[in-house]
């Protein structure tokens, strides 16, 4: 190995320990009560993790909250963006899931037919 | 790429693995397979987090929570609630956070914090993996040495970052690479001293245990700067976890190609071995310790020469401590300047001090120098223990000096305790509450000297014995006047005449406990008539 390699190995490693505590641009936040779970939010989480790590989306977590109250709109999700007000989907299905991350995510325009 | 939602550290050290750290990690991953979770959530394991006496800890990130007094039947509520529902399991959460940060000397009693230097990595990244530690910014120091700062330049640094030993003698660490440099003779050594055995002192265990490369990247600079070829690592026997990842760690490393024949394609090569000790206190003399490492009894060696110029096996030798060398990839990373910002004048940069006894949150915490001991204990140790009064600290191990509250506000460094004839020595701070007995105290340091000595030197074989059998007495109520004049006298004569430093240091203890404690002490024998 070479200084050059090493420098490479430092870029990918830092890439893989950042995930862990970043300061991200985006957080996705899908709520994981009981009703969110009943209704199929576990679906929707995965389907996010799937897209976002399909992506390669390295400033964005997806993480998970409880119920918001709002159980009629459950699965619900909460996109944050950095100096933005956050927006807030309800009933998501993994194929709404999708297309929150192309469109919001990934080309920055809310999905306004998803939006609560 | 497969996103990695939550990753969840398992703090795995010698004390958590005791508390069921391993049943716990087991559990963790089992329960995250059985709720369909593998893939998203990973567990890691990592070094201390720097809080001791709370059973098996873990952090769960992204949000940077702990948990501790974690069982394995927990598992199950913690991985269902939080990780699946993201409700975090509040009667698990720790609520006195382990400090990650070097805490400032705060001259206004705001007190600033700062990112740690040697235990940066310590309960962050995972030991095991040299990726997360190339990732934390590991081997760009030897990257700049190689490339910018040559041999001379990295002496050249260290000595201006004023650097000095952290095993408690406190010599000025470029100095000693320097004289190395420029001593005759082939092949030369690098020796750390990890025979971590000053009682109430882990600090070096946790570096090991915590992140091992550090201590390896420390040891090839320090090598490369002087010219030595080849390093030990002298480690005490018992510990066992950090014998292991250190032996990963310098296989992986060779793997890499950072240890071995023309590192990096620098034309600079070493490798290194990990020697176990065999449990003797003296062997943290340093040339006691090479005598060992040669096979021989554990004795010290006349001094001088020292082991700059006649080491192990007669060679130009430099032995560091553990937390010394875990400086040094910082100081040439950042710059000698850097290191200068933190610390007083004449001692700059941090130390690791583990502060155990009578506090509310012991453990392991990383404070500037000239930090005061009141800071340390009521700001990083939570205070006395049950609401209790401060009696008084052994600071520096047992070969340190008992410190009365008069002491609290005293700056701790080790040019500046030196002042007070106290010691900073290895770090260890004991704290005792006002219902502690010091001559039980000082019992127990005699025992523990008498028990350690080698017996190579007449006055330290025959004046451990003699004081022991004094503070035995004296303890049982059956002292006689003027024993404690004899006590007195003897560690005098012991600290004049004794070999090595384990007899000379003994005076310490019993002239600081009479110099704080004078009343107590002497409430203990009839009066002289």
């Amino acid at each position: 190995m070479n200084l050059e390699e090493l420098k490479k190995i430092r870029e990918k490693a830092q890439k893989d320990v950042e995930l862990r505590q970043k300061q991200a641009r985006i957080r996705i936040v899908v709520g994981m009560g009981t009703s969110g779970i009943a209704a199929g939010a576990r679906d929707v989480l995965k389907t996010f993790v799937e897209e976002v790590g399909k992506r390669n989306l390295t400033d964005v977590v997806v993480t998970q909250t409880g119920e918001k109250g709002l159980a009629s709109q459950e699965p619900m999700v909460e996109v944050f963006e950095e100096s933005k007000p956050a927006v807030v989907y309800g009933n998501m299905d993994p194929e709404k899931a999708k297309r929150v991350v192309v469109e919001h995510v990934v080309n920055g325009q809310p999905v306004s037919e998803f939006a609560i | 790429m497969n996103l990695v939602r939550n990753h969840v550290l398992i703090s795995i050290d010698a004390g958590t693995i005791m508390a069921g750290a391993r049943a716990v990690e087991k559990a963790l991953v089992d329960e995250i397979g059985k709720q369909g979770l593998a893939g998203e959530i990973a567990v890691l394991e990592t070094g201390s987090i720097g809080a001791t006496g709370q059973g098996v800890v873990i952090v769960v990130y992204p949000e940077g929570l702990y948990y501790a007094n974690v069982a394995p039947e927990d598992a199950h509520e913690i991985v269902e609630e939080h990780l699946l529902k993201g409700r975090p399991v509040k009667r698990l959460m720790m609520t006195e956070m382990p400090k990650q940060q070097v805490i400032r000397k705060g001259k206004t009693g705001l007190l600033k914090e700062q990112p740690r230097i040697v235990l940066k990595n310590s309960g962050v990244i995972n030991p095991e993996n040299i990726d997360e530690y190339i990732a934390a910014g590991g081997y760009e120091a030897i990257e700049r040495a190689f490339t910018e700062l040559k041999p001379a330049g990295v002496i050249k640094e260290v000595k201006d970052s004023g650097l000095v030993g952290r095993g408690g003698a406190a010599f000025t660490t470029g100095m000693k690479w320097d004289f190395a440099s420029r001593a005759p003779g082939q092949p030369k050594y690098i020796i750390c001293n990890a025979d971590e055995g000053e009682p109430g002192t882990f600090k070096d265990r946790l570096i090991l245990e915590g992140d091992p490369h550090k201590l390896i990247e420390g040891m090839m600079l320090a090598a490369y700067a002087f010219g030595g070829s080849k390093g030990f690592i002298y480690i005490r026997g018992e510990y066992a976890l950090s014998i292991e990842r250190l032996e990963k760690a310098i296989q992986q490393a060779r793997d890499y190609g950072i240890l071995g024949d023309n590192i990096l394609e620098s034309g600079f090569s070493f490798d290194l071995a990990v020697m176990k000790g065999a449990g003797a206190y003296v062997c943290g003399e340093e040339t006691a310790l090479i005598e060992s490492l040669e096979g021989k009894r554990g004795h010290p060696r006349n001094k001088p020469p020292y082991p700059v110029t006649e080491g192990l096996w007669g060679k130009p030798t430099v032995v560091n401590n553990v937390e010394t060398l875990a400086n040094v990839p910082e100081i040439i990373r950042h710059g000698a300047a850097w290191y200068r910002g933190y610390g007083t004048e004449k001692c700059p940069g941090t130390k690791v001090y583990t502060i155990i006894g009578n506090v509310a949150t012991p453990g392991l915490i990383e404070a500037e120098m000239g930090t005061t001991l009141r800071d340390i204990i009521y700001e990083y140790a939570g205070g006395i223990k049950a609401g209790k009064q401060f009696k008084g600290a052994l600071v520096g191990g047992a070969a340190g000096a008992f410190l009365g509250p008069e002491m609290l506000d005293a700056q701790m460094d080790f040019v500046n305790l030196r002042e007070y004839a106290a010691v900073l020595g290895s770090g260890a701070i004991l704290v005792m509450d006002e219902h502690t007995d010091i001559v039980d105290m000082l019992q127990s340091v005699l025992h523990f000297f008498k028990h350690e000595s080698c017996g190579h030197c007449v006055p330290c074989r025959l004046g451990t014995k003699e004081l022991v059998e004094i503070i035995d007495q004296i303890a049982d109520g059956k002292g006689k006047a003027g024993d404690i004049e004899k006590m007195v006298k003897i560690s005098e004569v012991m600290r004049d005449t004794s070999f090595c430093p384990l007899g000379q240091s003994l005076n310490l203890p019993i002239s600081s406990a009479l110099k704080y404690f004078k009343d107590e002490v002497y409430g203990r024998v009839p009066a002289a008539v």
